[in-house]
């Protein structure tokens, strides 16, 4: 059985840093984690921040029907997985709204449908700078744990923890959209694990999605923690490039999800890395 | 039903391709009423032929004639006919459709799936439905073009493209439905009826074939055309930003390797060439609509630039009508607005370039969903996606009928 939250988010403020910094000439992934030489960097043309910015900046509120809301509740989503998600729990925004505090909450399932409503409100801090740093955020929801998933993660732990027979899949979903139904609680892991990736690569011109799970594949348990190799496409939707990541995720039901590495991948081997492109 | 006593049935061993070219003109002989099973495609094969009695004649003296081995076998025949039903309902799939009633449009396709659709389609509605040839993709694909016509000369006409990116699938997936769908409801739903008596609808289907074979044989995330950059490894142009309107500006790339290369010029890519080709020719499209997949989003001119495209409150009006509609049906949400509010900007757009064209209904759809399957949506949603969509067409075909002289 699984669990899928879809949430409705609200976002009420996007502060920003000092706006000088806001304009970015386009540089590598974040300071800390790997740099890899055929890292795709995702500029901007200064015009178009500038022109963002002021949008932003004279209201102090945010449209929630234009995109600058919808990449910072995206990002917002990212985070609540990092913090809330797990097998049996993938959360996904549904609607912005502004200037109030509402969240619907859809949990899906396959013995029934219901929704189930909650409230979220978070404020989202895109600092900028050299060598840019991952946003921050804080949120805080009500109503996100009604929907119990403890008992079906349990199952899912105990039946995964022993190491004689560790699991592995590829192209999930395929390219049809269709996976086998032991295989979604590792397609909804990898997306949960992706969060982590897609949280700290976000800023005002990303919005990422994970795309599909090349493959995982599962590692001897260690520290009581099922453990996982995944290699996971992302899909940057202003760039429009798919961005491949691996990475090494540990779960729990105690501990979460947790991401111990992470490895950019180069979009292929014989390519050029493209220069600082003007989206 | 043919009674059973009546038939016999006859196992052929096709020794090389010859025989099985044989065998294929000899099945599609419908006058003698014979049923083939064809294990497999590996040479040698065994086909099996149920004839009818009266057949019997005709067909071993064909086979004798072509030396060509087979023998009789006793068996029984209701054994063998459950067998067969049962090897028939589990390789529906793998058999090609014979009418466009039989194409399985809850799935995805390959583009001679769909390229066969098309000359079916057209071949069952002689009178309604043609097929235009616009030009050639790259690789040399057909860039085919389905219209649908109640007659007369330089009617306005309505233009719909799905497939331009050759990823988002339950586009070209969607528009074969559309295709069902018009020749369909012709003569059966009143608005839709009224459209055509009007005006024409043109569909393009496979707007990018090179990409959509590319996604389906080597990568299925493949957006772009397949034509090589010179001086570049990398291959491809974005077809949604090769058109002649804000080209050159923010919101494309100039770098080959990007997904949203722009191209070395406006119109460098013969599967936009071909369409900006006929929209001039035809000089009297009223409206132009492309389709994408995924955000649910329809969105309106400009892409390139923040100033307000001369109508936008009208096609910000009809864009929430037709968004509305779309809902009715399973309650999916989409936004609306201009490409440059709602998405990102983007320069070279086809629907910036249409609209400067004096096209006032040109749209963008991005269809399902918002990103939990993105591109590779399953194929149980196609039906749902195209059958909501179609609403919203619907909205902006009858909109633009009313607003046309």
């Amino acid at each position: 059985m699984g669990w899928t939250l879809l949430i409705l988010l609200v976002v009420l403020t996007v502060v920003h840093g000092n706006p000088t910094v806001m304009v970015r000439t386009g540089s590598g992934p974040t300071v800390g984690f790997d740099q890899h030489p055929n890292s795709v960097p995702l500029g901007e043309d200064i015009q178009t921040t500038t022109e963002v910015v002021e949008e932003v900046m004279t209201t102090g509120v945010l449209n929630p029907s234009h995109y600058p809301a919808r990449r910072a509740a995206t990002v917002v989503q990212h985070y609540l997985n990092t913090r809330y998600g797990s097998p049996y729990r993938w959360i996904f925004l549904s609607t912005v709204h502004s200037g109030s505090a509402e969240v619907g909450v859809e949990v899906e399932d396959q013995h029934t449908l219901g929704s189930v409503s909650g409230q979220c409100s978070a404020e989202l801090f895109f600092p900028g700078g050299e060598g840019q740093s991952a946003p921050q955020v804080q949120a805080s929801c009500e109503g996100l744990h009604q929907s119990n998933t403890t008992a079906q993660e349990e199952a899912f732990y105990q039946q995964h923890r022993a190491s004689n027979n560790l699991v592995s899949g590829n192209n999930i979903p395929d390219s049809y959209g269709h996976m086998e139904p032991s295989m979604k609680p590792f397609w909804q892991l990898g997306g949960v694990a992706s969060s982590f990736i897609m949280l700290r690569e976000s800023n005002e011109s990303t919005l990422y999605n994970m795309a599909q799970v090349a493959n995982f594949t599962q590692l001897e348990t260690e520290k009581d923690q099922l453990r996982f190799n995944y290699h996971v496409l992302l899909h940057e939707m202003i760039s429009q490039e798919i961005i491949h990541w691996k990475l090494l995720v540990t779960w729990s039901p105690e501990q979460g999800v947790q991401v111990l590495q992470t490895e950019l991948q180069p979009k292929c081997h014989h390519c050029e890395a493209p220069p600082n492109t003007t989206n | 039903f043919v009674s059973l006593s009546q038939l016999q049935v006859l196992r052929i061993t096709a020794r090389d391709e010859v025989q099985l070219t044989l065998l294929k003109d000899l099945s599609e002989m419908e006058y003698l009423q014979l049923d083939v099973w064809m294990e497999t495609t590996d040479l040698p094969t065994s086909v099996d032929i149920r004839v009818p009695f009266t057949s019997l004649q005709t067909v071993k003296a064909f086979l004798e004639t072509e030396d060509i081995e087979y023998f009789i076998m006793i068996k029984d025949l209701q054994v063998m006919l459950d067998e067969e039903k049962e090897q028939m309902l589990s390789s529906a799939r793998a058999t090609a459709p014979r009418t466009s009633d039989d194409y399985d449009y809850s799935n995805y396709h390959t583009i001679a799936d769909i390229y066969a659709f098309q000359d079916m389609l057209v071949a069952e509605n002689p009178n309604l439905v043609s097929k235009i040839v616009i030009g050639q993709s790259y690789q040399g694909r057909p860039l085919n073009v389905l219209k649908f016509s109640t007659g007369g000369t330089n009617k306005p006409g309505i233009w719909l493209d799905t497939g331009i990116h050759s990823r988002e699938w339950v586009t070209q997936a969607s528009g074969t439905w559309f295709a069902k769908k018009i020749v369909t409801d012709y003569g059966r739903d009143a608005a839709l009826t009224a459209i055509l008596d009007k005006m024409d609808i043109f569909l393009e289907i496979v707007t990018n074939p090179d990409g959509y074979y590319y996604t389906h044989t080597s990568n299925r995330m493949w957006r772009k055309t397949r034509k090589p950059n010179p001086g570049s490894s990398c291959i491809g142009t974005d077809p949604n930003r090769n058109w002649d309107a804000g080209f050159g500006g923010p919101g494309a790339s100039d770098s080959p390797c990007s997904e949203t290369y722009r191209g070395p010029k406006a119109h460098s890519e013969s599967e936009v060439k071909s369409i900006v080709d006929f929209v001039k020719s035809h000089g009297n499209l009223q409206a132009f609509v492309s389709i994408h997949s995924y955000s649910q989003m329809l969105l309106y001119p400009y892409g390139y630039t923040r100033t307000p495209c001369k109508d936008e409150s009208e096609l910000h009006n009809l864009a929430r009508k037709a968004i509305t509609d779309l809902a009715s049906l399973y309650g999916t949400s989409y936004r609306y607005g201009s490409i440059i509010n709602t998405i990102y900007q983007a320069s070279g757009g086809t629907i910036d370039w249409t609209y400067n064209q004096g096209i006032k209904y040109s749209y963008t759809f991005e269809l399902r969903d918002t990103g939990r399957y993105g591109f590779i949506l399953p194929a149980n949603q196609i039906l749902p996606t195209a059958k909501e969509t179609w609403l919203a067409l619907m909205a902006i075909m009858e909109h633009t009928k009313d607003n046309t002289n």
